[in-house]
């Protein structure tokens, strides 16, 4: 009961802070709104504008420019170093672990998630009930990488293949007819393609909602037309859904991309990139903040951000191309 | 004119009944529905399995697996009670940080929709020299990723900034401690999700807000009504249900996040949210296999109800934000 008190104060403490912005912000208004003739718009301006650019500027800007000269100092951010960060992210000997690590995340997670998330669209057009499945499958969005993480994390738990499994994958493996399956997440380098599986989980059903609102989208006339021309199942498919939602499906791929590139909590949760798991995002932060060296960890943020720059680029393109067409 | 919060959101709307009734049931085959009930059920069943293991007792959770439960039937509740309050496995329950959680999301949620809501009327409606170019710049700050901003800004909390010697930020080490104000509470992670949350909302609502009825704004003026007037009486009525949509998703992305609340929070129960709980347990106690999954459950409980009861508006958050962090 005491803590249910402690807990209800908090959040209340939540509603509060909620309450007093708000309450600022239409005694802000009140005295805007007395403004009178030419000053009208500048004082609307800044008071409208203003919080966001102040927010903007000290949260994203800033920092970001200060990264950037942080990535060039060394661990306590006194000295220049030059680009010895960035020499010691691609050519020290352990790097590549996570540097290949994380091509393949980005190449295979996205593509599986994508290519599930199609087929999966593509079947569910066919049925008539779909919107329980849709759910079920569509659930795991909502979860976050932490809950994700131990839920599989249950299905990875290794026993003693003289004991009663407790893992489901041990289990189903034992009943497929082997005899001693490994230690999953220690089981290198395929414990990678398993933390990729609860990314493939959470992502499929992303991928098909868009992708299964894309279909729909077509124009019956164009599915029409090409069904009196004569085309059916696959040359339908390939001929005529797959170029008009290519656009999409570009779209889908890149936003997974973009997702996957920043996995971080995943690889925490599941192994703190031991094992020969680890990935960019997860040495980032344990350069940061857990060896505190400020200069490796600046660099391998200004890595990703170098690496995110082109997908965000090339999904924003294909995005203003589809509202051009519609 | 209606104006629909879909609008706002990159996706193709699905238009019922495109392909003929006919077609459609000539193309259905047992072969698909069996297949998509298969993944159905692959997808579903490792959630399932953590709610059997967070319902067995301790000896039997550990000793086999959670399918064995339907033989063997013994389920108990004692789990979430032990997790709840803290027992002898665990020390220190999850519900502070349960509340936490919320006492984080809620502003975090709100916060950010308003800051954003302003800045896209401004830059929609007030016409102003150099609106496109302030427009474009905060579309383009979506680039940055969080990680670059986690460690100047939490320089930024403990220490201040200054350029030279001119304080941008100022040092708010209390005397005699070295020990932020901002310490032990919630506001550099209400702050911070307000701040990483701005570029896209900014962008959605400002493609929401720029398609109401250009007559709307121009009546108004003319009746001589202040742009704080137009913004709460006009604006904030008609621009509801995308900021439904944009709200669900922060709270949600908020809720599950753990990067921005390992970095601000820390892992004491004073602030830090559900998320860090189960990170921090799950690294210490992994083999209490009772207790972590009767923890997860009760932290991916909220954002489940949120996803099956307001399902609609959570697609839409989701695939308009998805391209957030």
């Amino acid at each position: 009961m005491e803590e249910l008190g402690a807990g209800l104060a908090k959040v209340g403490t939540g509603v509060a802070a909620v309450a007093i912005v708000l309450g600022l912000l239409l005694l802000i208004f009140f005295i805007g709104a007395r403004a009178k003739g030419r000053l009208q718009s500048p004082v609307a301006i800044v008071v409208f504008l203003g919080p966001a650019i102040l927010l903007l500027a000290y949260g994203l800007i800033v920092p970001a420019f200060r990264t950037t000269v942080g990535s060039f100092q060394n661990a306590s951010g006194q000295d220049w170093v030059g680009f010895a960060n960035y020499t010691w992210i691609f050519t020290a000997p352990g790097n590549s672990t996570f540097l290949i690590n994380t091509i393949l995340w980005l190449i295979i997670a996205p593509v599986l998630s994508t290519g599930l998330g199609l087929t999966l669209a593509l079947l569910l057009d066919r049925m008539r009930r779909e919107s329980v499945s849709k759910s079920l499958i569509f659930m795991p969005m909502a979860i976050s990488f932490v809950g994700a993480g131990i839920i599989w994390g249950l299905i990875y738990e290794y026993r003693d293949p003289s004991k009663p499994q407790v893992g489901l994958l041990s289990q189903v493996v034992m009943w497929l007819g082997v005899e001693d399956p490994p230690n999953w997440l220690l089981w290198q380098p395929f414990n990678n393609f398993l933390l990729m599986v609860i990314m493939i989980w959470i992502q499929v059903g992303f991928a098909m909602v868009v992708l299964s609102a894309a279909i729909k989208a077509i124009p019956s006339d164009v599915v029409e037309a090409a069904e009196l021309d004569g085309a059916t199942g696959y040359r339908l498919f390939s001929k005529v859904t797959i170029p008009m939602i290519r656009g999409t499906l570009i779209v889908v791929l890149t936003t997974i991309m973009i997702a996957v590139l920043k996995i971080f909590d995943i690889v925490r949760t599941m192994t703190n990139g031991n094992f020969g798991t680890q990935v960019v995002a997860n040495e980032m932060y344990a350069q940061a903040f857990v060896a505190f060296d400020v200069g490796r960890g600046s660099a391998l943020a200004v890595v990703l951000f170098v690496a995110v720059i082109p997908l965000i680029v090339y999904n924003v393109v294909q995005l203003r191309k589809e509202r051009a067409i519609r | 004119m209606s104006v629909e919060a879909h609008e706002v959101i990159p996706i193709p709307m699905p238009r019922e009944e495109s392909i003929p009734q006919a077609a459609r049931r000539k193309l259905s085959s047992p072969w698909a529905s069996g297949l998509v009930i298969f993944i159905t059920l692959l997808w579903t069943i490792p959630t399932f399995g953590l709610l059997v293991t967070s319902l067995r007792p301790k000896d039997q959770a550990q000793s086999s697996g959670w399918w064995t439960a339907f033989t063997d039937p013994v389920f108990t509740l004692s789990n979430y009670a032990e997790v709840l309050t803290g027992g002898q496995t665990i020390p220190g329950g999850i519900t502070p940080y349960f509340f936490n959680s919320f006492a984080i999301a809620l502003p975090a949620a709100i916060f950010p929709l308003v800051v954003a809501t302003m800045a896209a009327y401004a830059l929609a409606w007030i016409p102003f020299r150099g609106a496109t170019f302030v427009f474009f710049g905060i579309f383009a700050l979506q680039v940055i990723p969080l990680q670059m901003s986690l460690l100047p800004l939490l320089q930024m909390f403990n220490l201040g900034w200054s350029i030279g010697p001119i304080p941008i930020f100022p040092d708010l080490n209390q005397a005699g401690s070295n020990q932020s104000i901002f310490y032990g509470t919630y506001i550099p992670l209400w702050i911070a999700h307000t701040m990483f949350a701005l570029p896209l909302a900014i962008f959605l609502l400002h493609n929401f807000i720029r398609q109401l009825p250009r007559e709307l704004f121009e009546a108004a003026r003319v009746d001589g009504a202040s742009h704080f007037l137009i913004f709460r009486k006009l604006v904030l009525p008609l621009t509801v249900p995308a900021i439904a949509s944009f709200a669900i998703f922060q709270f949600l992305w908020v809720w599950n996040d753990l990067l921005v609340a390992l970095t601000f929070a820390g892992g004491t129960p004073d602030v830090a949210p559900i998320t860090a709980y189960l990170a921090n347990i799950k690294g210490t106690y992994g083999a209490q296999l009772h207790l972590i999954t009767a923890g997860a459950f009760i932290a991916i409980v909220v954002p489940l109800i949120v996803f099956f009861s307001l399902q609609r508006f959570f697609v839409r958050g989701l695939l308009a934000g998805s391209v957030k962090g």
